[in-house]
Parts: C-alpha cells; sequence; structure tokens
C-alpha cells in the first residue's frame, strides 16, 4: 500500500479526477484503509468547494461605461501603437 | 483621393463595429475574470485586453470562437500585470515546507476551536470572500492563473495549459504547487490578520 505522504500529495489530482486508473485505485486502497488520509481528503473537498465559491465581480457601471466609450477610441489607439 | 479615402474610412468603421459586435456582451465576463486574477487592477486588464484583440482582430476567423479567444488575450494581460506588480518572486518559498505543509494537519495539530466538532470547516468558516481574494492576490502569479481558472473558473487543465501557452505538466505541476503554497498562505493569514483570536475571543 502506498504511504500517507504519497497519498496526501495526489490528493487534489485525485479528487480532480486527473489520475490514472491505477494510481487512483492506490488511492482509494489506501483511504480504505487510513482514517487520517480520509480527512485529509474531505478537506480537500471542502477546500475546493470554498475556493469555487471565492470572490466574485459584478461589473459596475461606470466602468462598464468607460470600456464602452474606450471602444470608440481603439481605431486611434491602434495607429498610435503603429507609430511606437 | 476621396474616394479611396473614403474607402479606407468605412473600412476602419466597419472593423470598429465588427469589434464592438462582438466584445459588448463579454464585457461582464471578462471583468468578472479579471477580477479574479488582478484584482482592482482588473478594468486596466479589460482595457489591456481590449486594444489587443482589436489589433489582432483579423486574425479572428471563427466568431462563434470570439469568447474563447477574448478569454485567452485577457489571462495574458493578467499575467502581464500580475507578474509586474507581484511583491515575491515567482518561485519563493517552493521549498520543502511548503511542499509537506498540509493545512489539514495545522489546523489538527493547532487546534484553534478546541470544542468545534467541525474545526476544519469552522477554520475555512473564518475567512470571508475578501480575505480569500486577498489570499489568492498574494500568490505569485504563476500559481494564481491556475488555481483561479481551474478551481474558481471551471476549466480544465488541459484548457488552462492551452490560455497560457504551457505543457499539460507544467500546468499540473503549479496547481499542484500552487494549493500547498494557498494551504500555508491560509493559514499565515488566519494568523497575522487576528482571525484565530476573533473567532476563540
Amino acid at each position: 500500500m502506498i504511504s500517507c505522504s504519497e497519498a496526501v500529495r495526489q490528493l487534489w489530482e485525485y479528487l480532480d479526477g486527473a489520475l490514472t486508473d491505477r494510481d487512483r485505485s492506490r488511492i482509494d486502497e489506501h483511504l480504505g484503509a487510513c482514517l487520517r488520509c480520509c480527512g485529509e481528503a474531505e478537506f480537500a473537498g471542502e477546500l475546493r468547494r470554498f475556493l469555487a465559491t471565492g470572490a466574485s465581480a459584478t461589473l459596475p457601471d461606470d466602468v462598464r461605461q468607460r470600456l464602452l466609450a474606450s471602444l470608440d477610441d481603439l481605431e486611434d489607439l491602434d495607429d498610435l501603437e503603429d507609430a511606437r | 483621393m476621396p474616394a479611396e479615402g473614403a474607402r479606407v474610412a468605412a473600412a476602419a468603421a466597419g472593423r470598429q463595429e465588427r469589434f464592438r459586435r462582438l466584445v459588448t456582451g463579454e464585457l461582464d465576463r471578462l471583468y468578472g475574470l479579471a477580477y479574479r486574477l488582478v484584482g482592482r487592477d482588473a478594468e486596466d486588464a479589460v482595457q489591456d485586453c481590449l486594444l489587443k484583440a482589436f489589433r489582432s482582430l483579423d486574425r479572428l476567423s471563427d466568431e462563434e470562437a470570439a469568447g474563447g479567444w477574448f478569454t485567452a488575450i485577457l489571462v495574458n494581460c493578467c499575467r502581464d500585470r500580475g507578474r509586474a506588480r507581484q511583491r515575491r518572486p515567482d518561485e519563493v518559498e517552493l521549498d520543502e515546507d511548503v511542499e509537506r505543509f498540509s493545512l489539514f494537519r495545522k489546523v489538527a495539530d493547532e487546534d484553534p476551536f478546541p470544542y468545534s466538532d467541525s474545526l476544519h470547516v469552522d477554520f475555512l468558516g473564518l475567512f470571508g470572500r475578501d480575505d480569500l481574494h486577498a489570499v489568492l492576490l498574494d500568490l505569485p502569479e504563476i500559481y494564481r492563473v491556475p488555481l483561479v481558472l481551474v478551481h474558481m473558473e471551471g476549466y480544465s487543465t488541459r484548457e488552462v495549459a492551452e490560455l497560457v501557452d504551457a505543457p499539460l505538466g507544467t500546468v499540473l505541476a503549479r496547481l499542484h504547487r500552487g494549493r500547498k503554497l494557498l494551504e500555508k498562505r491560509l493559514w499565515e493569514y488566519a494568523e497575522s490578520h487576528g482571525l484565530l483570536e476573533e473567532r476563540t475571543r
């Protein structure tokens, strides 16, 4: 059976579904026998969910207006860049 | 030659109109992604992206693919801005300490919530969205970008490899290191910002 450190090292990849069948079954075997690593795996899952709900931002109206207004100037800015 | 001048002006106006049509519906999404990648520099990053995209508009042959095309350009603009602003060099702290760090074990060993049955969940509960954002923004750009794209934006590692133009193996290694560094920085942030004291007070 693989060691705890090897199992922990691959936990996120395991949760991502990014491991080969062979590596996944080695982790499954380890988790079936190691309570501490089950805790690590559960926590890694929590951490993934926590990240997924992280900061988001809606586009503020004033920024939208500035970005839309800048579209009118792109041709001029493009010429400026060319001239550099 | 006025006729020639009019033709050039009409072509320029057409190009600008095409660009406006393609990008207007993308602005919310692009800004949201930029905010996650570079925080308060988001507006400037989107602005950089608009100019770069406009300059290479002729290379966009399939308008159906415009969304992914804008994303790739924006990610690169954010990487440039992130690299320029970051306080710490890219490979900092990727020593054995980080590789071996386990937030799960750290929380269990330090036991900041002695009477809790769910101390790990409680620990994550200390962080508001702004706290997590601050920790992410403080990560080196090479780790932050894959973490945000995979775990917050839902891209696959293969898609990220294409977006950042790096081999898949490199992206997987950066994700792995980035997660370890994130775990360590979450603990350090909780300590340095008094989150643990507030909770146990």
